[in-house]
């Protein structure tokens, strides 16, 4: 019971000059319950991976299986794929169209034929595990500001109550407030459905804090993959992929470089802040 | 799949078309409307057919990516091949079969029909849209239209809005695109259902899009006065078009061309 890539690969422009492998032979298992973060630069195929994961993009080669059963098997089944896995697209509060912020929310839950309760009670969930007031649900969509737009259409796609959860940038160009209010949402929804979240990043600081497992993708290619420390720690591997650590990684980095401290394998503000008052070092 | 359409697409590249200055195209190209709707007698409509072959040449455009322009034109051609053939009236028939009845000025009909509507649509790309880049193409409108700022036609504005219309289609059919897959992710169907249902379900596509095209208008307005952006008043040129004598010629051929017309339509080949 997973999502797993076998040999996948997508090519674009076949037969033209344009020709662009945009995933080269991906072979992935995403753990269960956990939230996979997936890190790479622009252009190294992470968004064309997660339209691959709910059906709404092919493989040219290779097989996608959702709990332990190819998605392509029957073509014709593939929306109910889609209500398996979840996206949310980059920018999804362009996606909002209807008239109040209730509807939209309901949107995916209506295309699954749930009944009237069913979808009242999702869109409350959905509602509630993103942050949003119950007195916005009446308001126009249109009338919220951006970092409550998104929050809307990431619940849209909460209340279908995917078991795999696919977000690409959900915290991409919001204020650190309106950050953290989706990326708690998106906890939330881990912690209370059991569900399997993916997270496309390109903020190391974000993938850090929030996932427990890392996938680095690498001009389509799967260039690393383990657990937050296990990725981390190899901070030379990391420097030749060109992403960046987390500024407490590399700080704690130079720091053991001059040893005024013995680890580097530090991910988070907190745990570093933890080691500093063990340490006696700052006033931290 | 909205990114098959080529409709207005240009090529760059540097044939004699390309170079040719954008506003003797456009009197070029009213140049061939006249001819190619003026052809009447089957020799006529052979030159029409070789002049517009002879267009294609010098654009140097891929025969490939003609054949693929005419395809949306497919449906009407045969549409007007077909009724042109069974329902038109004439004195020989050449062929009965029960209340069908084929005649010959039937089939002539027929194919000066695709002929024409064949050059019209190919002489149309290849002489404007697919040699003329959008901005040299709204250039030269403005500067055709110039004279009419005397009575008071905004035509800078009228120009300056069209090249922004132009410049926002790839955009907006990108968007487009990516809002499909958004609601599409989101389980809505857009492909079964009857008439109903399937308008239905536009909505979610429709209104974001306007939504969007919106946002992007007041922003580029935005953008626009933020540079000062006062329409044409005092504007200057960085590329100033010039008509070269070399336009000129080929601006005498054509009309040349469409004169003769007149005369071939006098000509009577015999079938």
């Amino acid at each position: 019971m997973s999502l797993k890539l076998e040999n996948v690969s997508v090519v674009y422009g076949e037969g033209t000059p344009f020709r662009k492998v945009a995933l080269d032979n991906i072979n992935i298992e995403f753990p269960k319950g956990k939230i996979t973060g997936i890190i790479g630069h622009t252009g190294s195929g992470k968004s064309t991976l997660a339209q691959l994961l709910n059906g709404l993009n092919k493989p040219t080669s290779g097989k996608i299986y959702l709990d332990g059963e190819d998605i392509w098997v029957n073509p014709k089944e593939i929306s109910k794929v889609r209500f398996k896995v979840g996206l949310a697209f980059q920018y999804p509060e362009y996606q909002l169209f209807e008239e109040t912020v209730g509807k939209d929310i309901a949107f995916g839950p209506k295309n699954m034929k749930l009944s009237e309760n069913e979808i009242a009670l999702r869109v409350t969930e959905a509602a509630r595990m993103c942050g949003i007031p119950d007195d916005s649900l009446d308001r126009s969509p249109f009338e919220l500001s951006g970092g409550q737009k998104r929050r809307v259409a990431i619940a849209g796609v909460m209340a279908m109550k995917p078991k795999y959860l696919v977000l690409d940038e959900p915290a991409a160009g919001l204020d650190p407030v309106g950050k953290t209010d989706i990326l708690n949402g998106i906890i939330n929804y881990k912690n209370e459905t059991d569900g399997t979240v993916l997270l496309i990043s390109h903020s190391m600081e974000d993938v850090a804090k929030y996932s427990d497992y890392i996938l680095v993708l690498k001009e389509g290619k799967v260039f690393a993959q383990g657990t937050v420390e296990e990725i981390f720690s190899n901070i030379s591997a990391l420097a030749d992929s060109s992403l960046d650590l987390p500024q407490i990684t590399r700080l704690f980095h130079e720091l053991k470089k001059r040893g005024l401290i013995e680890r580097d394998d530090v991910y988070t503000v907190k745990f570093g802040e933890k080691l500093l008052k063990e340490k006696g070092i700052g006033n931290a | 799949m909205l990114k098959d359409i080529t409709l207005g697409q240009f090529f760059p590249g540097r044939s004699l078309l390309h170079r040719t200055d954008a506003r003797i195209k456009i009197i070029l190209l009213a140049v061939f409307l006249v001819f190619v709707l003026c052809a009447k007698s089957a020799a006529a409509f052979t030159f029409v057919a070789v002049c517009t072959a002879v267009l294609v040449i010098i654009s140097a455009i891929p025969l490939k990516t003609i054949i693929k322009s005419l395809k949306p034109l497919m449906f009407v051609l045969i549409f007007t091949a077909v009724i042109n053939l069974f329902f038109a009236n004439g004195e020989d028939i050449l062929l009965q079969w029960k209340f069908i009845k084929i005649y010959r000025e039937g089939i002539e009909n027929a194919i000066k029909m695709v002929v024409r509507l064949t050059c019209l649509v190919t002489g149309t790309s290849v002489l404007l849209t697919y040699t003329t880049s959008p901005l040299d193409l709204t250039d030269g409108i403005e500067r055709l239209l110039t004279p009419l700022k005397h009575i008071g036609v905004p035509v800078h504005d009228f120009a300056m809005m069209m090249s922004i219309a132009l410049r926002f289609i790839p955009t907006l059919i990108e968007e487009t695109d990516k809002i499909i897959s958004a609601q599409k992710a989101r389980g809505a169907d857009f492909e079964s259902g009857n008439l109903f249902s399937r308008a239905k379900a536009l909505i979610p596509i429709l209104v974001p899009l306007f939504v969007s095209a919106y946002r992007r208008a007041f922003e580029l307005a935005e953008a626009m006065e933020c540079r000062c952006y006062r329409s044409g008043v005092g504007k200057t040129r960085m590329k100033v078009i010039k008509t070269r004598p070399a336009d000129y010629i080929f601006l005498g051929i054509s009309v040349v061309c469409c004169v003769g017309i007149f005369f071939l339509n006098q000509v009577v080949i015999p079938f």
